[in-house]
């Protein structure tokens, strides 16, 4: 058992649907610690897992847990050992902060264009394997900071035509 | 709208995505924006994003990239930005252990940490801690002691996950906080409990009176977050391990009723850890193990992946230490075998073979067999796996177990898949007698199809090792021929010598093997003409020791030591001819059989490596060891103190031909104590004479540390078994636990008692294996050879396994045709075994066993040099 036993959290993951790495980060210095075991680790897991959305997976004596949307598949790793619920509580935390952040638009297009509330994001989930926060909601408050009214010279004309037709949109449903 | 948003250039290169093609070095020109004023925040955090994504898809910066871009980082704590802020302190996190001079942020962080912009302070400490060293910790300490007990959850979170980083490097500092942990415990927010636990329980840890006071408080009080609870059962079953409560008294206890409870919260991963825990308990009854095994069992039946994944895997585990338990859940895995998740229904299989009973096991098999085909090669690698437990465990089932491995042998797959089944089927052979005629048949049909040199390789070792002794040899003889003609050179080359096997051990087929091996001459390739023509020679001569020697037992020799010793030979003088007997002969390695949870990995396994090996390279550093020649055997380790004294020593004997090395391993487990010039002293009894004595000049605390005294045998083999008393003796200094810095340099002398060391007869004696027992011991019977005999009687032990046992474990021989495992209900039984007495001495050992009131043993030793023969008869007694 590890010495503190809070670094639960071996690794996350966000791949595209090619297994390319959007972001990943690796908490433990023991495990996967070159980027060319990771790249390696990452192939195999991909190609274990995109073709069966089966959530769970052990690979390399690491328990894997795995959720997948559209073109995005985002992984949680743990050890052998590990709790695997708790692992899913942090996989689920860090799907729903993203699906929170890009407001249930979870594709990889949108997650590059916000990729630093994204990293942010990963950023206060984990902190060097250790869980700091699991609840969606709170990681969301702490990350998605940006400031909603941007300059009107500054917003392009698609995005102005999309506030446009949201307001409509909600002038109706009134 | 904020998702929506978009940079301008973004915008010219339509839908594509920013990060694609980024260049390092144009990228780190970017960074020359951070210096514009006023700073650009959408842009700078555009620049930063971009910075941290090269880092993390695995590009490298170099320390002078890192320092600039680091510094001109800095520059950015001047916009009041959000995000930017937080990007910097990301960028700080990631650059702070490749940039050069990172603590320049010190002060613009420590102002964040206890600035009034909440957003900012959390992250600010999880920053500033990133940076930190033990030194500078003193001046930030007392704000982090503000921060672990502030108001804000996510900054009180931050302080102390941060502290518990920084608990590695500065313990000391980390324990003063001990009582705003305390205070931490007591917040509302369920992630402030958790880490508040995290980091009392890492304080705390080394003294188990405070953290089992610790855990009695929480158990009677409600932590409300579900990680605190898994890990409060955790710690709990830690503390009922090390005191080793019988199960009686342990349904009593305080902890063992709180971790029951756990099995009733309303948090999934709570009642799974409790379950978990139970089940893995020591000392448990079946009364107490019902309610986790039914959890496990409702788990079996999710619809979740994971719950049904994380039951298996634990009732897998188990499935050794409770077979019974794990049987009432045998329906439930059952139903899962089909599931849609390979896992899933490969550790349910697994663990249906390792409970399974003997007469379930044709039934198990053709479940099995009706969806082997779909799964990967991994999973069916594990399922091998499990089938070759299960024949250790029923020998009787041999046949059905080994029809299915030959059908999945003919089936398609992998290099790794193959070899484990082949493993498999050999161990099967070498294990169970009455299984080698179907073994060695299914094996060589298979290599008439085998594309796989290597496996043909070894299976054609096999067939030349076992089929002589087959009750009809001539019939391998064609299949061994058929490779001869039809593969690769590699693969003739050992078909070549399987058939001279056959030449040297059955008389009856020794004209026709002359004729096939007089064909083999004619190959293209050298090495099997070669190998044809050196066996002829041989064959051709008519002399059975010559057979012996150079065909039926070829000398097992360490590789590696082997390759030493030539290179020595060959840089020392070429005047004496090389001696082969004095390289070591390769310890029998068995392979650990992984009972633990059946792991699926593809990462190569690392070659073993011998124990002699292995301390041949380390011995290899001594001044002066190449005076003693080869290594003949190392000893494993043994303790010379109890453990958790203030000195722990563990002593590993390295045998020479006539020396021995004392390896002194020794740990100072006392933090203000600095040891100088540590030694072992050696109480030598007679006729030993010390050489040697190489101490440790410096053993800082924690730190492994080596000693070493070498001894010279006595002349006469008949003394050498002997009692070695020994003392630790050093020079103590006083100083600083924290800094591990000697207070003065004025030290004194101290002696520290160990336990008495032994030289035996198994130290000696390195183990080897003989193929063929019975020639060698007749061949024994010559002028060279002596022989001892003795007969004595046992009355210490009542069985004849124990005996048996009891005699390899002394004399430390390696015992020949499976004559180590005592057949049931007999009174009578013989145990053949050999060895290499240090020096290349061989050494054979008849044993014949008769039990009566006791067991009577008549021991005959056969050896080339007298006094090692009295030595092992003399050691029975």
């Amino acid at each position: 058992m590890d010495g503190f036993m809070m670094d639960i959290i071996k690794g996350m993951c966000i791949m595209d649907n090619d297994g390319n790495r959007i972001l990943a980060k690796y908490y433990d210095k023991n495990i996967l610690s070159t980027l060319k075991e990771q790249k390696a680790f990452e192939k195999n897991l991909f190609n274990k897992t995109h073709r069966s959305n089966t959530e769970i997976i052990m690979l390399d004596g690491l328990t894997c847990v795995y959720k997948s949307n559209v073109d995005l598949f985002f992984y949680v790793m743990g050890n052998a050992y590990e709790n695997e619920l708790i692992l899913l509580s942090v996989l689920n935390c860090l799907y729903d902060s993203i699906s929170l952040i890009l407001k249930k638009n979870v594709e990889k297009r949108l997650v590059l264009e916000n990729l630093e509330i994204i990293m942010l994001a990963f950023d206060e989930i984990c902190d060097g394997g250790i869980i700091l926060d699991a609840d969606p909601s709170s990681v969301v408050k702490r990350v998605d900071l940006r400031n909603e009214d941007i300059p009107i010279a500054e917003q392009t004309v698609a995005q102005v035509l999309q506030s446009a037709r949201e307001q409509l949109k909600w002038s109706i449903l009134k | 709208m904020g998702s929506f948003r978009r940079d301008k250039d973004e915008e010219e290169d339509g839908p594509t995505n920013a990060y694609q093609n980024l260049e390092k070095t144009s990228v780190l020109q970017e960074t020359r924006t951070f210096n514009e004023t006023p700073v650009n925040a959408r842009k700078c955090i555009h620049i930063l994003t971009k910075i941290l994504y090269l880092i993390n898809q695995g590009e490298v910066l170099v320390a002078r990239e890192a320092t600039d871009c680091f510094f001109a980082m800095t520059k950015l704590f001047q916009s009041k930005d959000v995000v930017l802020r937080r990007m910097v302190y990301l960028g700080i996190k990631e650059l702070s252990s490749i940039a050069e001079d990172v603590i320049i942020v010190t002060s613009s962080l420590t102002k964040d940490m206890t600035g009034k912009e909440d957003l900012y302070r959390a992250a600010a400490i999880r920053a500033l801690c990133s940076i930190t060293d033990h030194t500078m910790l003193q001046a930030v300490e007392r704000y982090m002691k503000q921060c672990i007990v502030d108001k804000n959850a996510a900054v009180s979170c931050a302080a102390l996950v941060s502290s518990l980083r920084l608990a590695s490097t500065a313990g000391d500092v980390v324990k003063r906080w001990a009582n705003e942990a305390q205070e931490a415990m007591n917040s509302d927010n369920i992630m402030v409990q958790y880490h508040a636990l995290g980091l009392l329980y890492h304080i705390r840890k080394s003294d188990r009176l405070a953290v089992s006071k610790l855990v009695n408080k929480l158990t009677r009080g409600s932590l409300k977050s579900p990680y605190a609870v898994c890990m409060l059962i955790r710690i709990a079953c830690k503390l009922i391990e090390e005191e080793d409560v019988p199960a009686e008294e342990l349904a009593d206890s305080p902890l063992y009723s709180f971790i029951e409870s756990c099995l009733r919260h309303k948090s999934e991963m709570v009642i799974y850890e409790a379950a978990h825990a139970i089940v893995n308990l020591k000392n448990t009854n079946p009364r107490m193990l019902s309610p986790a095994f039914s959890i496990l069992q409702l788990f079996c039946g999710s619809p979740k992946a994971t719950l049904r994944f994380a039951a298996v895997r634990t009732l897998n585990k188990v499935a050794m230490t409770h077979p019974a338990a794990v049987t009432t859940c045998n329906l439930d895995l059952e139903g899962l075998i089909t599931d849609s998740n390979r896992s899933v229904a490969t550790l349910a299989i697994t663990t249906l073979l390792k409970t399974g009973a003997e007469s379930s096991v044709e039934r198990l098999m053709k479940q099995i067999s009706t969806f082997v085909a779909e799964i990967s090669d991994e999973f069916k690698v594990v399922v091998v796996q499990a089938i070759c437990a299960l024949c250790a465990k029923y020998p009787r089932k041999h046949t059905v177990l080994m029809n299915f491995l030959s059908g999945m042998l003919r089936e398609e797959g992998g290099l790794e898949y193959k070899t484990s089944i082949v493993d498999t089927i050999i161990t099967i052979i070498e294990e169970n007698v009455d299984a080698k005629e179907s073994g060695l048949s299914h094996l060589c049909e298979f290599i008439e199809d085998c594309e796989h040199v290597s496996l043909a390789v070894r299976i054609l070792h096999l067939l030349g090792k076992e089929g002589p002794f087959a009750a009809t040899p001539s019939k391998y003889i064609r299949f061994i021929y058929n490779r001869v003609i039809l593969e690769s050179p590699i693969v003739r080359a050992a078909a070549v010598t399987a058939l001279a096997q056959f030449g040297a051990s059955c008389p009856a087929l020794l004209a026709n093997i002359l004729v096939l091996l007089g064909r083999c001459q004619m190959d293209p390739d050298d090495e099997v003409r070669d190998r044809a023509t050196y066996y002829l020679c041989i064959l051709n001569s008519a002399k059975p020791e010559l057979y012996k020697n150079y065909i039926i037992e070829r000398e097992n020799c360490s590789l590696a030591l082997l390759e030493k010793a030539l290179s020595d030979h060959l840089n020392g003088d070429l005047e004496s001819h090389f001696d082969i007997s004095i390289v070591p002969k390769a310890a029998i390695v068995k392979p650990e059989i992984n009972n633990d949870v059946m792991m699926v990995t593809s990462a190569p396994r690392a070659p073993k490596i011998t124990r002699e090996e292995e301390s041949a390279a380390r011995l290899a550093q001594l001044p002066g060891i190449q005076v003693l020649g080869p290594i003949h055997r190392s000893t494993s380790p043994i303790q010379l103190t109890e453990s958790e004294t203030e000195y722990t020593v563990q002593c590993i004997k390295h045998i020479f031909a006539q020396h021995v090395v004392f390896q002194f391993d020794c740990l100072n487990t006392l933090s203000d104590q600095f040891l100088e010039n540590v030694r072992v002293d050696l109480t030598l009894p007679e006729g030993y004479t010390a050489r040697a004595v190489i101490p440790c000049p410096k053993l800082p605390y924690n730190e492994l540390q080596t000693t070493f005294v070498i001894v010279e045998f006595p002349p006469d083999a008949s003394s050498s078994i002997a009692t070695f008393g020994a003392t630790l003796r050093f020079v103590v200094k006083d100083c600083d636990p924290n800094t591990g810095e000697p207070d003065s340099e004025e030290g004194y002398d101290d002696e520290y008692m160990l336990e008495d060391l032994e030289i035996t007869v198994a130290d000696q004696i390195q183990k080897t294996k003989k193929n063929n027992f019975q020639v060698a011991w007749d061949a024994a019977d010559s002028e060279e050879w002596l022989q001892a005999e003795d007969t004595f009687v046992l009355s210490a032990v009542s069985n004849l396994q124990d005996a048996v046992n009891t005699i390899i474990k002394i004399l430390g021989l390696g015992a020949a045709n499976l004559s180590e495992k005592v057949p049931e209900g007999t009174h009578l039984h013989t145990v053949l075994c050999s060895g290499a007495f240090r020096g290349g001495v061989e050494v054979l050992v008849r044993a014949k066993l008769a039990l009566s009131e006791g067991v009577t043993l008549n021991l005959t030793v056969r050896s080339t040099d007298q006094d090692v023969a009295e030595l092992i008869t003399a050691a029975i007694g």
